[in-house]
């Protein structure tokens, strides 16, 4: 119905001021959305921990330190693990390769399913119809045997781990973008430009790449959780790069030595709340950054009830 | 000229059968209702739109045969301006790069040449000075304002042929006219304008010819003074008595056809509108009118009508 | 007493910038059973708003003071308390687009139903019969009731929410552009539609629109508004041929008229912005009749003639320096 927006009047800015800037985005969004904010900010921290993971990891975690599954303390604040080794140097330096994976898979799925997704909307046809096949086609598989067959087949390398979640993760990203796509597509000024002359490449990177674009980054945000998902996933299965230390990986040397019958919660804990911890924050700054940017989100609403009544001004 | 136009499943004849001529130097209203075809009668001269057969002649060339390479350099010459002013600006865009896309698009120019060339254009537009408006956002202008902008969008590569659909219907009364006046002004200039509307009285007001369409034909054509002071057809006629006047004195008694624009999918045969026609008679059911001047019209007045 | 009383409507939103915007200055006016009000403007104007606020559909960051006494009552007295048992049943209203609102997977008999069994008009077969006799007077065949709105045209859904208003046979009907997005016959066919329905039932009509001339066809009365007031009002006739307002004369002379001579000028300018106040005449910048207490002094509305007002220094001068 109608929008609830009270709309200003037509008077453009005053005519000798410098026409205002845009507000910048991110503030719109942090203004509407605090959740953004929290998801950003914890995000933030553990890429920060991340990089600095060498600085500021209080050991080795090669090293062993102590005893077999020694409970934590005031030297070793997450305990050891099985092998002896800090825990909480080992978190430090496991965030190192679940943030790359995440980060660097959702990439891929981004180029992928965005180039899908740009290609199917704007021409339509047969292309749209081959490339939502092949698209569905990759929806259809399951996620994790289709990972553990791969992973076995390519072997258990990082960038083997980082394509095989990037490739699996990308559909979204492309039925997304598309439908996003085919509205912009059918804009006035599109088709302006097109009558103008203008060729495919022109329109599409000039007027419907920037047009879908911050929609893009919002959906890769979102794809960063699902992919230190699937990755804590894959080295929990055991199929992970055996020489790299993860969230999963540590879980999974946790429960593979029963550190579960012997009390040893610190050992699967801490990791397993990591993860949720990233995934949540990408999980809430993804999906603001989408209520903004998707229109087809948005919904209009035409509050009954809610005014409130005020006496006239000079009224008693 | 004809149009195949894609409809679910089957496919319509949307235009059939329609031919005018529009000189330099003059502004011809297309008029009818939605899904009588003008737009895609449009759309077809600037080839947006496939035709199936006729031709289309632009300044003596055929251009309906024409491939893509070879219409580019006329596609300059032949712009077109939207309904929606919201719409037909890329909110991303400065004024200024709106202005300038359309000389890179076909390479004229330098950097300052196109940087003049929108200037001079924003200033035919009668958004003068030009250096107020060039760094805007379109949400910075009002509705007129971002028409004008439009108007100047096709401006800056100086057409022949300017294609202006509805041009001010999603305006404010209060500033329609200015618009339509920009568009007279070129018209004098020696452009030739082909007008799409629905309202008759703007029509009347500003275009010299009229031409009116009812179900992908043109039945009737003319004069605009002519067309309205004398109209022949009865779809014509019916349709200026539902045009509501402006003083309240003059409540005519509008002459309302009953029912909606038929679905063009099923097209009656003879007479396309004979079903709804007050004067229609059986002949009507069998012959299909072509347009021609009947005797007690102007030279020039054209109807397709058995009646008249 | 009439039937309809508003009296110094005023509507504020709450800008999410932190501003105020003054939608709706001191609206008032009067409508009679049987009459067809006009409320004619441009958009931002207040007309919608104006007519939202009657209805007490406003959102939440909206605020309102001013009388809206419906048979002497006051409607807005305790804000949605009181206005809520008379919306749809005393008070009901076409929305701008209104054909396009209609739920598009429940059968339109249902959607003409909804409101008579939410006010208790009517239930089960009763209403189910009562929604077939209104789908009929607005000239859609009652066994069309089981249709779904993609099956019907523009006009026939636009018609169907002439029904739908009908519902609980409300004294007062609001119509916001019910006509603007229709082609020219089938908007002949609606105003047709409208006018025959007020004489029928003793409706009174409030026509919003932008469009004059489909006033002057189809209203006794009409005001105009602009930028949140209303700056003149009186009979319709009157208000073509001696308008008391430059913006009524303006607004005439930039309308287009099929068989007119006159040169269609448009006004330069456009409305002043509504969240900041306005000093002197807020038509003061596009006038052509400008004058020295315009810019200072906010001109009142006050009768001008017998059932005229308007707000226009002019007024008060003698017609030979006036003009």
């Amino acid at each position: 119905m109608t929008s609830t927006a009270p709309i200003l009047t037509d008077e453009p800015p005053p005519l000798h001021a410098p026409p205002p800037r845009r507000r910048p985005l991110v503030w719109t969004v942090v203004r509407s959305q605090p959740q953004a904010t929290v998801g950003a900010l914890v995000l933030l921290a553990f890429v920060v921990v991340a990089v600095l993971a060498p600085v500021i990891a209080p050991y080795d975690p090669r090293e062993k330190v102590g005893a077999v599954f020694e409970p934590p303390s005031s030297e070793h604040w997450l305990g050891l693990d099985d092998g002896g080794f800090d825990m909480l140097s080992l978190m430090i330096h496991g965030a190192r390769v679940s943030l790359i994976v995440g980060f660097a898979a959702a990439l891929v799925a981004m180029l992928v399913g965005g180039t899908v997704g740009l290609l199917a909307g704007y021409f339509g046809g047969k292309t749209d119809t081959v490339l939502m096949r092949l698209t569905d086609y990759f929806i259809v598989i399951p996620d994790i045997p289709l990972m553990l067959v791969v992973a076995a087949v390519w072997g258990r390398s990082l960038t083997n781990i980082i394509l095989i979640i990037g490739l699996i993760y990308w559909t979204t990203t492309a039925r997304v973008i598309r439908s996003q796509v085919l509205s912009v597509r059918e804009r006035v000024y599109v088709q302006r430009t097109r009558a103008l002359g203008a060729g495919h490449r022109r329109i599409l990177f000039r007027h419907v790449l920037p047009q879908v674009a911050p929609l893009l980054v919002a959906i890769t945000v979102l794809s960063v959780a699902v992919a230190i998902f699937a990755e804590t996933a894959i080295a929990f299965l055991g199929l992970g790069d055996p020489t790299l230390i993860s969230w999963g990986k540590l879980i999974e040397n946790a429960f593979s030595r029963s550190a579960i019958s012997v009390d040893a919660w610190w050992a699967i804990v801490p990791p397993g709340l990591a993860v949720v911890a990233v995934v949540l924050a990408c999980t809430m700054l993804g999906r603001s950054l989408e209520d903004t940017l998707n229109p087809r989100l948005r919904v209009g609403h035409l509050s009954v009830n809610r005014f409130r009544m005020r006496r006239a001004e000079g009224e008693q | 000229m004809g149009v195949l136009a894609r409809e679910p499943r089957r496919f319509v004849h949307a235009v059939e059968g329609v031919s005018f001529v529009l000189r330099r130097g003059e502004m011809l209203a297309l008029v009818g209702e939605s899904g009588c075809g003008k737009t895609t009668t449009a759309h077809t001269i600037l080839r947006l739109v496939e035709a199936d057969a006729g031709s289309i002649r632009f300044d003596g060339t055929d251009i309906s045969a024409l491939g893509s390479g070879d219409l580019r350099p006329l596609r300059r010459r032949m712009q077109m301006i939207y309904q929606d002013p919201y719409e037909s600006l890329d909110p991303r865009f400065r004024v200024r790069r709106t202005l300038e896309e359309p000389l890179e698009v076909h390479g004229i120019g330098s950097r300052s040449e196109r940087r003049q060339e929108a200037e001079q254009a924003l200033r035919l537009t009668g958004l003068d000075p030009p250096e107020l408006f060039l760094d805007r956002y379109p949400h910075e202008l009002s509705g007129g304002q971002r028409q004008r902008v439009a108007i100047a969008a096709s401006l800056v590569l100086h057409p022949d042929l300017l294609v202006a659909d509805e041009p001010v219907s999603m305006l404010d009364v209060s500033v329609r006219a200015g618009i339509l006046e920009i568009l007279d002004d070129l018209r004098r200039h020696g452009l030739g304008i082909l007008m799409i509307t629905h309202d008759l009285s703007t029509a009347a007001r500003f275009a010299d010819r009229i031409a009116v369409m009812y179900l992908g034909r043109i039945v009737e054509e003319g004069p605009s003074r002519e067309v309205v002071d004398n109209p022949q057809h009865p779809y014509t006629k019916a349709l200026l008595s539902v045009v509501p006047k402006r003083d309240p004195r003059q409540r005519s008694r509008p002459e309302i056809l009953r029912g909606e624009t038929p679905n063009p999918v099923e097209v009656p045969p003879g007479c396309r509108f004979h079903p709804r026609c007050p004067i229609a008679i059986p002949e009507c059911r069998e012959i299909d009118p072509e347009l021609r001047e009947p005797s007690d019209a102007r030279p020039g007045h054209r109807a397709a009508c058995i009646r008249t | 007493m009439s039937l309809l009383e508003v009296q110094e409507l005023n509507v504020w939103f709450d800008l999410a910038s932190g501003g105020e915007l003054h939608a709706v200055q001191g609206v008032s006016f009067e409508l009679d059973a049987g009459e067809r009000f006009g409320l004619v403007g441009e958009s931002g104007c207040g007309k919608t708003t104006a007519i939202l606020a009657l209805m007490g559909l406003l959102p939440p960051n909206a605020s309102v003071a001013g009388q809206v006494l419906l048979e002497g009552e006051d409607v807005l007295a305790r804000g949605e308390r009181t206005v809520a048992p008379h919306r749809w049943r005393d008070v009901a209203m076409v929305f701008q687009g209104a054909m396009n609102a209609f739920n598009p997977v429940k059968r339109i008999g249902e959607q003409i139903v909804e409101p008579m069994e939410l006010h208790g008009v009517a239930q089960g077969r009763e209403a189910r019969r009562q929604a077939g006799e209104l789908l009929e007077r607005v000239g859609i065949p009652a066994e069309r009731a089981a249709r779904y709105p993609h099956e019907f045209s523009g006009g026939m859904r636009q018609r169907a929410a002439i029904a739908m208003a009908l519902a609980c046979q409300p004294k007062i009907l609001l119509a916001d552009e019910p006509t603007t997005a229709l082609d020219v016959m089938v908007q002949a066919q609606i105003l047709e539609l409208l006018v025959a329905l007020a004489h029928d039932f003793g409706l009174a009509l409030v026509l919003v629109t932008h469009d004059l001339p489909v006033v002057a066809q189809v209203c006794d009365r009409a005001a105009v508004m602009y930028a949140g007031e209303i700056v003149e009002a009186g009979p319709t006739d009157a208000l073509f041929h001696e308008p008391r307002h430059p913006y009524t004369r303006l607004l005439f002379a930039a309308t287009p008229d099929l068989y007119g001579e006159e040169p269609v000028a448009s006004i330069p300018g456009t409305p002043p912005r509504l969240d900041r106040p306005i000093v002197g005449c807020p038509f003061r910048p596009r006038c052509d009749r400008a004058f020295a207490p315009c810019g200072d002094v906010h001109p009142p509305l006050k009768a001008v003639a017998p059932a005229r007002v308007a707000a226009c220094h002019l007024n008060d001068v003698p017609e030979a320096v006036a003009s």
